[in-house]
């Protein structure tokens, strides 16, 4: 097989005096989707923080294209090629939506247009002049993803793009995120509903305890259901 | 003669006046304060120390080069924007990881420096500085006499201010500020220098201290206090507006100049204390301020 395109190496990063990552290992090869899975408080969020350097206390290798991360400045990995969307959403209250679709700057050529957009997410086009934060919850998730399609990143972090939203919105991500596979966005979820990111990932880790313990591709799945509902606690 | 509530109409207008060109002043040295606390979390102490520096840079410019009133605007709040860039790299952007009292400190003694090294080589007393003659003498309103300076003054403020509004609320440079003061890490992942933005909105809020500091030349005197006496009101301002409130900056500037103006005609007595006895109610009834958002 080819070098991934994301290659992580025993990545170690604290809180304070809090050690959270304890040497996580993982691979993301181009056009692929790879699910993290976990429970609550196991490091997801830290591991796509650290490798976006979000962090700031964190050692080990993040190579992104064959070039390590670490040690660059965090303004300069988006530039690289590398989109985030975290957790809770990062939508701007004192922008439009128009202005938070077009906050980060494009790194690259191949992202899609506005007008391409608000063809695929509409009720953001109809609401493009209210504040960001005035959204519902599901529309800043779009939102929250849309502004990072614009800017020709290769591969997206995305952190639990599903989390308190309804059955309809999370169909609506699904579609999404199968949309942007195919067209050939590598994707780094992290999700605690395996049932949604069986429909869209290549492979899925496990973590526990700041490790990444297995990893396993999705027609693995069925035979590890009964460790995931252990692990997950579901 | 016209009175109102007794006051001749020319002196209710001559202290709504002298209010005016207060609040002008107040409106954009509290915009400069309230755009760096914005982005920065730095209160900024130094800001009336920038005023003065901009006052006396244009003084210099005239005295020793010949350099007059109209290059002045231009180049005194560009040494000015430069001069606190290099402060913000070398000194303040290193504190920004440590209790917002560092900084805090340290434009405190930046100021008291900058004023000590001033006040050393020209003493305390006040230098004039002459009326460009383009702007001198006056106009008659016919309900009153203004000094063409004074309404210069109004109009550059105005401008300045508006222009500073739009600057950060309409364009691309400005919604990054928006943003990077809401979240600035999420911002600098986005891919945007926010160092950098970090080091301009201190420059952009020294240039406009330096730039209000050179309008101020010529009516009040270059002295090296004239900073300090001007910013303890300007700090009250900021806090009647609403910390890191563009807007409230602005308004509230021009609304203390005019109260304070009022009270000269009405209670000449109580004319220092106005802005303080307002500051003191909104604080009870609002503490985030008349355009705070409550946090
Ligand atoms: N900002 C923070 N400060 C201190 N500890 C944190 C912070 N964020 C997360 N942690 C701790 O780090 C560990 C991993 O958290 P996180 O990465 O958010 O887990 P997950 O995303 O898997 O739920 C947890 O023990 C959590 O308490
Ligand atoms: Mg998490």
């Amino acid at each position: 097989m080819s070098e991934p395109l994301l290659a992580v190496r025993d990545l170690h990063a604290w809180y304070g005096e809090g050690h959270a990552l304890h040497g996580v290992n993982l691979d993301v090869y181009r056009g692929e989707t790879v699910t993290l899975l976990g429970r609550n408080g196991v490091g997801k969020t830290t591991t796509l923080r650290a490798i976006m350097g979000l962090v700031r206390k964190r050692e080990g290798s993040v190579f992104f294209n064959g070039s390590d991360l670490i040690g660059l400045p965090l303004h300069r990995v988006a530039h690289q090629g590398l989109g985030f969307v975290p957790e809770e959403r990062g939508i701007f209250a004192t922008l439009s939506v128009d202005e938070n679709l077009v906050l980060p700057p494009v790194v690259a050529e191949g992202g899609m247009s506005v007008e391409e957009i608000f063809d695929l997410f509409p009720n953001l086009k109809e609401r493009r002049n209210s504040p960001g934060t005035r959204l519902s919850g599901g529309e800043q998730q779009m939102l929250a993803i849309a502004r990072i399609l614009r800017t020709g990143v290769q591969m997206l972090l995305l952190d639990e793009p599903t989390e308190g939203l309804a059955p309809v919105i999370v169909q609506r991500i699904g579609e999404l995120l199968a949309t942007l596979k195919k067209r050939g966005m590598t994707i780094l979820l992290v999700e605690q509903n395996f049932r949604f990111a069986a429909r869209i990932a290549d492979r899925f880790y496990l973590m526990e305890h700041g490790k990444v313990l297995e990893g396993f591709p999705v027609a693995e799945l069925a035979a590890h259901t009964e460790t995931l509902h252990e692990v997950l606690g579901v | 003669m016209t009175m109102i509530f007794g006051i001749p109409i020319q002196a209710l207008l001559g202290q709504l006046l002298v209010g005016l060109i207060n609040g002008s002043f107040y409106a954009m040295l509290s915009l400069g304060l309230a755009v760096i606390f914005g982005l920065l979390r730095i209160i900024n102490f130094a800001h009336g120390a920038l005023y003065m520096l901009g006052a006396f840079i244009g003084y210099l410019l005239l005295v020793h080069l010949g350099i007059g009133y109209l290059p002045a605007l231009i180049l005194v709040p560009l040494a000015v924007g430069v001069f606190g860039m290099a402060v913000e790299r070398a000194a303040l952007s290193r504190l920004y990881r440590l209790d917002p009292l560092y900084g805090l400190l340290f434009t405190f003694g930046m100021a008291l420096v900058i004023e000590g090294v001033f006040r050393f080589y020209y003493g305390v007393s006040g230098n004039p500085y002459a009326v460009p003659s383009l702007l001198a003498g006056g106009t008659n309103l016919g309900f009153m006499f203004l000094p063409n300076y004074r309404g210069w003054v109004v109009v550059a403020s105005l401008v300045v201010c508006i222009g500073t509004w739009l600057l950060i609320e309409k364009t691309r440079l400005g919604s990054y500020l928006r943003a990077a003061t809401e979240n600035p890490e999420l911002v600098q992942a986005f891919g945007v220098n926010v160092p950098l933005l970090l080091t301009l909105t201190y420059g952009l809020g020294a240039a406009l201290a330096g730039l209000a500091g050179i309008l101020a030349a010529p009516v009040y005197q270059v002295s090296p206090l004239m900073g300090s006496d001007l910013i303890i009101v300007v700090f009250a301002v900021v806090v009647i507006g609403g910390m890191g409130s563009i807007l409230g900056a602005i308004v509230t500037g021009y609304m203390l100049g005019l109260a304070e103006g009022l009270t000269k005609v009405f209670y000449p007595e109580a004319s220092n204390l106005v802005v303080f006895v307002i500051m003191a109610i909104v604080l009870l009834l609002r503490p985030a301020g008349l355009f705070g958002r409550d946090a």
